[in-house]
């Protein structure tokens, strides 16, 4: 086998497998000290769906998403993305996700393309590729022309956008998003929600979606419902709805969860 | 979003391991971002500068006629005070530099930037040494800043003595950042930061021979004496008045590169998430 060969191999064996689930947790659970945060949490994600995590405040999704980008250790159970091992393997787990946080990370002293620059180079991306990929994808969302502004002056809705094109300057297979509405106008969500269900369309990118806003499920193929750190409900919207006796997806969860009542806004 | 380019393929796109030239990459890119945010705190810089300014102009010139200085290596004849605080105030600008980056940690994880840093897919340990040289460089910069400032003072070195400093504040640059470093992970929130001033700054900068000469200190008080001899500060100040001189303090030498791993692998483990203290800092704070 001559040389070029080998690397053809040694290549294709890299390659993310689209039949491996893009996202798989075995019985994970997670302790802070004494209390449990995640009990024996099982789900997998097939590649190319958008999965929405959906579950109130406490419910353990933040630290489910800490688990999965390594940011704190599965000392209970399995977490694979893409058949890799996030705690054995982590570099190889975390060159397949794109990540935006609850918490805005862009460093607002520094301009959009400095904080876009930083993020390409934490991925190796070299200037001149990093450049050529800022500029397309910040004129994919019509923001090209704010490039060279400190992210100061963005708004919320602009913040967040600029947060989801920086999640995928490395190219990432599985893009997950903690609570990435939060604090937006309606018109704000509703052009992020229709961005990433496009990505997922288009592009063939899976996405876990965290949110405890039951309207944004209705773009989901799948969804996963967790409450006071158990999964409560995992399937299809139909599914979840049907298992739960409810009629609607928003009685569902309110079973679920043994929340008592909600408005009409989406919020539980 | 009208259309994602370049991720097509993304499914079938194969990952090779990082090369030495993408690591290059992620260390250039950590360097330019801490020069960005040093460049965006101009009163970080004025105080950096100020600080051991007030200390020669002022202390050192009150204190000229109070505190003798006999002749004792690397001095082949008697020196003013102000020439021999000099490497002390060295030293304290890169003890507070690497504090302050510390502190620049905490806030960084407080606010979440310090999230897009851990989640790179390069190894946390190259991350971190990454992060910790872009603020030497900083520190570098302040003290050679000082220095061309005290030149005018009166306070001069050899010109080959500013080049062989170099290699001197580096080192000691890197353990005390490296010990910022470990702080950082150990600090749960920013206002706990005044605590460092007052535990670990000051105790440190008082406790060492960059005020006064450690045979000063003996004659007054043994016990302090073996604490300045316990105190890490105390060598990385010796190593930098010896490369004045273009001289290596051995022992110096040592203790530095010493305490430098030591910081390094404790910093490591501590933001290593299967067996660090940052995590643990964290309880009851997620849902």
């Amino acid at each position: 086998m001559g040389p070029n060969n080998e690397l053809k191999t040694i290549h294709a064996k890299a390659l993310p497998d689209t039949n491996v689930p893009a996202l798989e947790l075995t019985s994970v659970s997670y302790f802070y000290g004494k209390r449990q945060a995640l009990d024996d949490i099982s789900f997998s994600i097939a590649s190319g769906r958008f999965a929405v995590l959906l579950g109130l405040n406490g419910a353990g999704k933040t630290t489910l998403f800490s688990l999965i980008s390594h940011l704190f250790a599965t000392r209970y159970g399995r977490i694979h993305v893409f058949g890799n091992d996030v705690d054995r393997r982590s570099g190889d787990a975390l060159r397949h996700l794109g990540i935006v946080f609850q918490a805005r990370t862009l460093d607002l002293d520094l301009t959009i393309h400095q904080n876009l620059s930083y993020h390409a180079s934490l991925h190796g991306i070299g200037s001149r590729e990093a450049n050529r990929r800022i500029h397309d994808l910040m004129l994919s969302i019509d923001m090209s022309d704010r490039l060279y502004e400190k992210a100061r002056s963005l708004s919320g809705g602009q913040i967040r956008r600029v947060e989801i094109v920086r999640a995928l300057l490395h190219k990432p297979s599985l893009l997950l998003l903690d609570e990435a509405t939060v604090g937006l106008d309606i018109k704000s969500r509703a052009t992020i929600l229709r961005d990433i269900r496009k990505l997922v369309e288009e592009k063939g990118i899976s996405v876990l979606w965290a949110t405890h806003l039951i309207d944004e499920v209705n773009h989901a193929d799948q969804v996963i419902v967790l409450n006071q750190g158990k999964l409560v409900a995992n399937g299809t919207m139909h599914d979840v709805v049907k298992d739960a006796g409810s009629d609607t997806i928003n009685e569902a969860f309110s079973r679920l969860t043994g929340i008592v009542s909600l408005n009409v806004g989406g919020r539980p | 979003m009208t259309d994602i380019p370049g991720n097509a393929s993304l499914q079938n796109a194969g990952y090779q391991r990082f090369g030495v030239m993408q690591h290059l990459v992620c260390l250039k890119g950590i360097l330019i971002r801490e020069g960005l945010r040093y460049l965006h705190q101009r009163e970080r810089f004025i105080s950096s500068l100020v600080r051991p300014l007030l200390w020669l102009f002022i202390f050192a010139a009150g204190f000229r006629q109070v505190l003798g200085v006999s002749i004792i290596p690397p001095y082949q004849t008697y020196v003013l005070y102000e020439v021999y605080i000099t490497p002390g105030l060295c030293g304290m600008i890169l003890l507070f530099s690497g504090m302050q980056s510390s502190l620049s940690m905490v806030y960084d994880r407080e606010m979440g930037n310090m999230r897009t840093l851990l989640v790179s897919p390069f190894p946390r340990w190259f991350l971190l040494v990454s992060k910790l040289l872009a603020g030497v460089a900083v520190s570098i910069v302040q003290v050679y800043a000082f220095l061309f400032i005290a030149w005018f003072w009166g306070v001069k070195a050899a010109p080959a003595g500013y080049f062989l400093t170099m290699p001197a504040l580096f080192l000691a640059g890197m353990m005390l950042g490296a010990l910022g470093m470990l702080l950082s992970s150990m600090i749960k929130q920013l206002e706990n930061f005044a605590g460092i001033m007052n535990f670990v700054i000051f105790p440190m900068y008082f406790a060492s021979s960059a005020l006064y000469p450690l045979w000063r200190v003996q004659e007054a008080s043994p016990l302090l004496y073996k604490i300045c001899l316990l105190n890490p500060f105390t060598y990385a100040v010796e190593l930098v008045r010896f490369a004045f001189y273009g001289k290596i303090e051995w022992t110096s030498l040592a203790v530095v590169c010493g305490f430098t791993l030591v910081f390094i692998a404790g910093a490591i483990i501590a933001y290593d998430p299967s067996r660090g203290l940052v995590i643990k800092k964290q309880e009851g704070g997620n849902n």
